[in-house]
């Protein structure tokens, strides 16, 4: 829930796709480098006509094409399959290099997860990027400050993430990433910046519902009953 | 079998397939550091274009690769032998696990590679991409082999993985012969119907040389280039343990998990064969030559003699 007003935002404003066209070659590409965030995309897609209600309905479940963590191969409109951190940003880098080879304008989005920037392939990718000055990619950081374990500052702090991606040759804005109106005004920041650009999007982790917000426990834990039910009095 | 003066090794062949396969525009060549020795410099020398470089970085140069086959690019990434093994976790998660079509190659496979030392001698890597569904796993002979195999690699439809050799070793194809080189078909190089010697890369030669001494003996053997251990001709394999005494099958790789495994893991539960494994028994490499350190390990013309006459 820390990265659905980021995705609402960028489907909404910046996103080339098109359900009835999903695999064409000048969509932008979207990749959830954190692969975990998949009720956030499927949620998306569904309102983009990629997915339909009984998708959602078989999330986890065998067979089903909402596959828990999202996945290219089962589900139209994913353009990669992740749910092993930190490939994500090299991915986008070869998608990003094809467009250029081609000569096509589309334009690579990666959304990354800020315990996910722990992973030394991260580092990798942003120094490649830089280097080879893939203007056609943007970087969107969810720094909902927690991950699996605990709060990102007492498994390993990773600092001020934005200087950092900065040191490696990134143009980098930081938002609050809940500000729809500092969303948007961002993203098209990142299409007018040249070179490859970061939003560093400062959110919290289970926004929007009381007892989950910043509570490290619903990482990985989808609420009991009861508890969905208070989710839903609250939210809508 | 004397050397010829001519051909290169196994890593050459590599190089030239690439530059016979430039014509095709969605041929992407992806390096990390090390495209002088694997040989992909030669493609990097006149098509810049379509090379990138992306430093001492497997991880990325393996999603890299990823990203570029799911708009339709034919990647062929390629670093030492032991350096994909640094992402092995990328080429099953990123590259295979999605059904994405790019092209492995390590180059300095096996403990032949010689003086760098054991860090630098792969002998796990064959026994670690066959596990991955799908992936197809190549291990050349000469560089002819290397070269064919590598261009029929432009239309296949599965992921790949292809360890190419440091050093060079006498041709085992020509001109002609290479021609009927398939992948996923083992080769043919002599019949006999007392053994069969199932070899691979660097030590194929080696076979061919067994062989041939053990004719002097009277004795008969098949040898085979069993190029491709995945998938496996196990249609070879049964014609040959239907009708020799046994099979001895040779790696410089270990003998877990290889050529030698493979062949076990078919026959034993298809078609019950007696078979001797000869590769590198459960233990790292050194510094020395090629020649010193097979030796060292056991992998020599007369080991294998020795286990072809014991089959009789």
């Amino acid at each position: 829930m820390s990265a659905i007003d980021l995705i609402v935002g960028l489907y909404g404003t910046q996103l080339n796709v098109d359900s009835n066209n999903p695999d064409s070659s000048q969509r932008d590409r979207f990749i959830m480098s954190k692969g975990h965030a998949s009720p956030a995309v499927y949620a998306i897609l569904k309102e983009h006509d990629f997915l339909k209600q009984s998708d959602l309905d078989g999330f986890r479940s065998l067979g089903s094409v909402c596959q828990g963590h999202v996945d290219m191969k089962w589900t139209n409109g994913v353009d990669f399959s992740a749910g092993s951190l930190g490939m994500g940003l090299s991915f986008g880098i070869g998608t990003a290099f094809a467009a250029k080879m081609d000569g096509l304008d589309y334009q690579t989005w990666v959304m990354l997860g800020d315990g996910e920037t722990q992973e030394g392939q991260i580092w990798e990718a942003f120094m490649a990027a830089s280097y080879h000055n893939l203007d056609n990619l943007h970087v969107i950081i969810d720094r909902n400050r927690i991950q699996n374990d605990d709060f990102v500052n007492v498994q390993m702090e990773i600092g001020d993430v934005a200087s950092k991606v900065e040191a490696f040759g990134w143009s980098v804005k930081e938002i609050d990433g809940h500000d729809m109106e500092a969303v948007v005004e961002a993203l098209q920041w990142s299409m007018d910046t040249p070179g490859p650009s970061a939003v560093v999007a400062h959110t919290v982790k289970g926004k929007g519902v009381s007892f989950m917000e910043d509570n490290p426990s619903f990482h990985g834990k989808a609420p009991n009953d009861a508890e969905l039910k208070m989710a839903m009095e609250e939210l809508v | 079998m004397s050397a010829p003066s001519t051909g290169g090794a196994s890593r050459d062949g590599y190089g030239a397939a690439l530059l016979n396969l430039a014509d095709d525009p969605r041929v992407v060549v992806i390096e990390a550091d090390l495209g002088k020795s694997t040989k992909s410099c030669l493609f990097r020398e006149l098509y810049p274009e379509r090379t990138i470089s992306l430093g001492i970085a497997e991880q990325n140069m393996v999603l890299v690769a990823a990203g570029l086959a799911s708009c339709g690019k034919v990647p062929f990434a390629s670093t030492f032998a032991i350096f994909t093994e640094r992402a092995f976790e990328q080429v099953r998660n990123g590259l295979a696990r999605p059904g994405l079509v790019a092209h492995i190659c390590g180059s300095h496979g096996g403990i032949h590679t010689g003086t760098d030392g054991s860090s630098a001698q792969s002998i796990e890597d064959l026994a670690l991409y066959r596990t991955i569904p799908g992936m197809t796993v190549m291990h050349p002979s000469d560089d002819l082999s290397a070269t064919k195999l590598t261009e029929q690699l432009l239309n296949h439809p599965n992921p790949s993985y292809t360890r190419t050799a440091r050093n060079k070793t006498p041709r085992i194809y020509d001109e002609d012969t290479i021609n009927s080189i398939q992948i996923g078909k083992g080769s043919v190089l002599k019949e006999g119907n007392d053994v069969a010697i199932i070899a691979i890369g660097v030590m194929v030669h080696k076979a061919l040389e067994a062989a041939e001494n053990l004719r002097s003996e009277g004795i008969n053997a098949t040898v085979v280039d069993m190029h491709t251990i995945k998938p496996l001709d196990t249609a070879l394999l049964d014609q040959l343990a239907n009708s020799v005494s046994g099979i001895v099958t040779v790696e410089d790789h270990s003998v877990i998990g290889g050529l030698g495994s493979a062949v076990s893991e078919y026959l034993s539960e298809n078609n019950p064969t007696i078979i001797r494994k000869i590769g590198v028994e459960d233990r790292f490499g050194e510094s020395g030559d090629s020649e010193e350190l097979l030796s060292l390990v056991g992998l020599t013309v007369e080991s294998i003699e020795t286990a072809a006459r014991a089959m009789l």
